[in-house]
């Protein structure tokens, strides 16, 4: 636990000097990539595309590892669904993106600049994450109350 | 194009990659910040820890950097501050719903050839393209 601990510290803190130097924490610059039909800055391209390339090759390294170093299994979403929540929930995020020029991670690193536009972004964003989860929540506890409904009729019949 | 940076972000992504490899090799996660950042929201015995532990290492690195290098930090847009609300509770509502955000997706589902990734990737760079468009039309960015 403890090592587990140290180990995502230090992944965080190498993750914010990979944001900042690649320019992810300057919102004009996301606006500037952003903006294809106009005054395009390609930049963040560069981000997205030497952090995919690093970690394309370095992932199949990896996880031909047997396990983690400090944790029993790798924990890799498997699932291949394409689902109405998976466009919709990141056609939102983009609109949120282009609009404030955050996303998440440039968010939380730019907090402690104390700047209102960071502080607004995270906390909003925070808001919006406790929304959804509270919204789930209840959508699952409405669901499992409808199978096991439906459950005692199956029985009683 | 004044401000084309491709070397700087060429390190920027590298340094990304190398982070999130660290991750899975250590911990055996996937780099998504949003999901990290919800969890270390919501206290689950076992599995916060190294949510936290992830979420410090951004804010402490993100503190020694603006003092470093504060330009790196600029924030010369012209977003008003309801907007910027907006677009935090659009973003974090829509991680949540879309299981993921740039990192999640874009480097990380994309780095392992994940199909729901890159529909994902390419939807909020699409509407993320098309809301900077609509602003600018809009104007308000004045």
């Amino acid at each position: 636990m403890n090592k587990q601990v140290v180990s995502a510290f230090f992944a965080g803190l190498l993750f914010s000097v990979g944001l900042v130097v690649g320019g992810m924490t300057q919102p004009s610059k996301v606006v500037g990539w952003l903006d294809f039909f106009g005054d395009w800055d390609p930049s963040l391209a560069f981000v997205m595309g030497g952090a995919v390339l690093v970690h394309t090759l370095l992932f199949r390294l990896v996880t031909k590892r047997e396990s983690p170093v400090v944790a029993e299994v790798f924990q890799v979403p498997t699932r291949r669904d394409f689902t109405p929540r998976l466009v919709i929930g990141s056609a939102l995020f983009g609109v949120g993106w282009g609009l404030g020029g955050f996303c998440p991670g440039p968010g939380i690193v730019s907090v402690p600049t104390l700047g209102s536009e960071a502080l607004a972004f995270v906390v909003a964003m925070a808001a919006g994450v406790v929304l959804h989860e509270t919204m789930d929540h209840y959508r699952s506890k409405k669901r499992a109350a409808k199978a096991a409904a439906q459950r005692a009729v199956a029985d009683a019949s | 194009m004044e401000h084309f940076t491709p070397l700087a972000s060429t390190i920027g992504g590298v340094l990304i990659g190398l982070s999130a490899t660290l991750l899975l090799l250590f911990n055996g996660r996937i780099a998504g910040i949003s999901g990290i950042f919800t969890g270390a929201l919501y206290r689950k015995p076992g599995d916060w820890g190294w949510r936290v532990a992830f979420v410090a290492g951004l804010v402490l690195g993100g503190l020694a950097l603006s003092l470093i290098v504060p330009s790196l930090f600029a924030v010369t847009y012209d977003r008003t501050l309801p907007m910027v609300i907006v677009a935090g509770l659009l973003v974090g509502f829509g991680v949540r719903l879309g299981s993921g955000c740039t990192s999640g997706h874009g480097v990380c589902g994309l780095s392992r050839l994940s199909p729901r990734s890159l529909v994902a990737t390419l939807t909020f760079i699409g509407t993320g393209a098309i809301t900077v468009f609509v602003v600018g039309v809009l104007g308000g960015a004045s």
